[in-house]
């Protein structure tokens, strides 16, 4: 109680050189959490994308499908099961094919999906057939990397099942947005309807998308149920790589608002020798004085986050709120980033961070308050060390 | 003698090592010291008057000897056990008065009060109490730097009495103090001492202090050459 008192004491009296410790500190604190609230909103945006668009409550596939060979299309098909053709089910058949946008080729995977579906986003709704065209829709990056426009018509060429090629033209119906690149870059996605015709596959799908009322409960012959889990495994690696990354920013800056700590307390230590000898003198032991510069250490780092609460709280609410705008090249790094990303907070975050920095800074007043302790009085007092 | 003083040395030596070799700064020092005593260490620079002072206040360790503050012997307290005894018997009064600069005059005199755990109402008292045997009641809210050099080393004193100990060492107290001022404080140490029976010992060689002392210790190259019972040639009352 007594080291507490003083420590306030000793910080209230000093005045500006307290604060501007304060304030440098706090800014770590407001950053840190800023940063992983960014790291964990992108995350959270990524997996709600990804389940919005792409995964829903999980996924059946045909026995042979494997998403990272394409050779295993050909026979990645199956019937789709009686049980899982109902509304709260989305069956893919998905093959290769090849477009020719203004006389380049290039190489696409067809997406079939029924038109009525609702449990993904895509706009499947907009594969309308007009003037007995095959209508398809497109992402954006698909879009503009093949300079593609809704209402643009294009050819279109696949191999059936019996490895004959066929091409007919296609229109582009709709171009819709998605955060999620794995559903848009090199996809052409049309009717179920029409790709099982173009493959002669009728009735027939690669995977099949359900709800999650649906997910996994029932088993089928020849389709492997797929978790969200295990459809989000390659999210979760790389929101663990950034989360490492996160990790080395997280130290870097604890680091930096330490080492401001670490080298107030060596200074203060020199600079205040004559008020330590003079403690001494006056009747503290060597322990009450390592106790009381780390009191003082450690009561940085609160006020610190008082300071950063004072004008934090307003500016990380406010991020949370109107978002951060990424930058126009991360659309093409193949993950999943939204234009926007809106940070969030959890208590386990802000409680964490700040337990740490405490802990931190304690621990780095400690280290230099210890010299303290073999401090000669009688030099200490006049001034004296070195 | 041994019982009746509150200091008493036997054959104290402190050196210091310097090099390879060693600095005998005090050599085969015998004295002792009655409560009430308004004593001084006399001599030139370098003759050992700080480092006997320091001993005392269990701020530093002989080399050999005894040396006894309040039945206790210096050589053999822990860190603990000297802040102890500095703590309960002891004040220090230093040549460059040494006060907290961002304490408050009122907080600077409370700290020694703080380490003895005293109730706050006590406290007040006390700090009260002892700024007006220095006469600075009306600067208890300054701040060190705001206050001239005499009522500086008076705040000391006063730091140095609120506890009332039982020995007060004073490390020439008036070097940085002009002529008036030395007076000044010379008076109220030899007030306090007088009404409250506290021991005085000074470290010096200002003439000024030196003639309010009613014992002379001189000293030269280490080792006691003069002790003398004086009249003080200068008295408060």
């Amino acid at each position: 109680m007594m080291a507490l008192k003083l420590a306030l004491r000793n910080l209230f009296g000093a005045g500006l050189r307290t604060w501007l410790n304060v304030i440098v500190l706090s800014f770590s604190y407001v950053i840190i959490i800023w940063y992983q609230g960014l790291i964990d909103g992108w995350n959270l945006q990524a997996r709600r994308d990804m389940i919005a668009w792409e995964i829903a409550g999980g996924q059946y596939w045909q026995k042979n499908y494997d998403p990272y060979d394409p050779f295993t299309l050909e026979n990645s098909h199956s019937r789709i099961p009686a049980g899982l053709s109902d509304n709260n089910t989305a069956p893919l058949l998905i093959s290769q094919g090849t477009i020719y946008p203004e006389g380049r080729i290039q190489a696409v995977l067809l997406k079939g999906i029924r038109k009525d579906q609702q449990v993904i986003r895509i706009p499947s709704d907009k594969l309308i057939v007009e003037n007995g065209e095959i209508p398809v829709i497109i992402g954006t990056r698909m879009a503009k990397n093949n300079k593609l426009e809704t209402g643009d018509y294009l050819t279109m060429r696949w191999r059936d099942v019996n490895g004959t090629f066929d091409a007919t033209e296609v229109r582009i119906a709709a171009i819709f947005k998605t955060d999620v690149p794995t559903i848009d870059n090199g996809q052409i996605w049309l009717s179920l309807e029409h790709l099982q015709k173009m493959l002669q596959l009728e009735g027939e799908a690669t995977l099949i998308i359900t709800g999650p009322e649906l997910a996994g409960t029932k088993a089928f012959s020849g389709w492997d149920f797929k978790s969200q889990d295990f459809l989000l495994a390659d999210l979760d690696q790389i929101i663990k790589q950034k989360s490492i990354g996160g990790s080395v920013m997280y130290i870097l800056l604890l680091m930096l608002a330490m080492l401001a700590i670490f080298d107030t307390q060596v200074l203060s230590i020199f600079r205040r020798q004559k008020e330590i000898g003079t403690f001494v003198a006056l009747g503290m032991t060597r322990g009450q004085v390592v106790k009381l510069f780390t009191v003082e250490g450690g009561l940085i780092s609160v006020l610190a986050a008082m300071a950063g609460a004072v004008y934090g709280i307003p500016l990380l609410i406010l991020q949370h709120h109107e978002g951060y705008a990424m930058p126009y090249e991360t659309d093409d790094l193949g993950i999943t980033i939204a234009e926007k990303i809106y940070p969030t907070y959890s208590l386990g975050l802000i409680a964490g961070t700040i337990v740490v920095i405490m802990i931190t800074a304690t621990i780095v007043s400690y280290m230099p308050a210890r010299k303290i302790a073999k401090m000669n009085p009688t030099d200490a007092i006049k001034g004296k060390i070195q | 003698m041994e019982n009746s003083s509150i200091i008493f040395i036997e054959g104290m030596t402190k050196r210091f090592p310097v090099g390879r070799g060693f600095f005998t700064a005090l050599n085969q020092i015998s004295l002792s010291f009655s409560e009430g005593e308004f004593a001084g260490l006399v001599g030139p620079s370098g003759s050992g008057k700080t480092t006997l002072l320091n001993i005392i206040g269990s701020l530093d360790m002989p080399t050999e000897g005894k040396t006894l503050v309040m039945d206790k012997s210096i050589s053999e307290l822990t860190h603990k056990q000297a802040a102890k005894l500095r703590n309960r018997y002891l004040g220090f009064i230093f040549q460059t008065y040494n006060l907290f600069p961002v304490y408050t005059v009122f907080e600077n005199v409370e700290f020694p009060l703080l380490l003895l755990k005293m109730p706050v109402s006590e406290r007040k008292k006390a700090v009260m109490d002892a700024l007006d045997w220095v006469g600075l009641t009306d600067k208890i809210n300054s701040k060190p730097a705001q206050l001239s050099g005499g009522e500086s080393q008076r705040v000391a004193i006063a730091r140095a009495m609120v506890k009332k100990p039982i020995i007060v060492l004073a490390d020439e107290p008036t070097a940085n103090l002009d002529s008036a001022n030395s007076h000044n404080i010379l008076q109220t140490m030899e007030r306090l001492n007088k009404e409250l029976k506290t021991t005085f010992i000074f470290a010096t060689h200002d003439e000024k202090v030196i003639n309010y002392l009613h014992r002379q210790i001189s000293l030269e190259d280490g080792k006691v050459v003069n002790d003398e019972t004086v009249r003080s040639k200068i008295s408060s009352n």
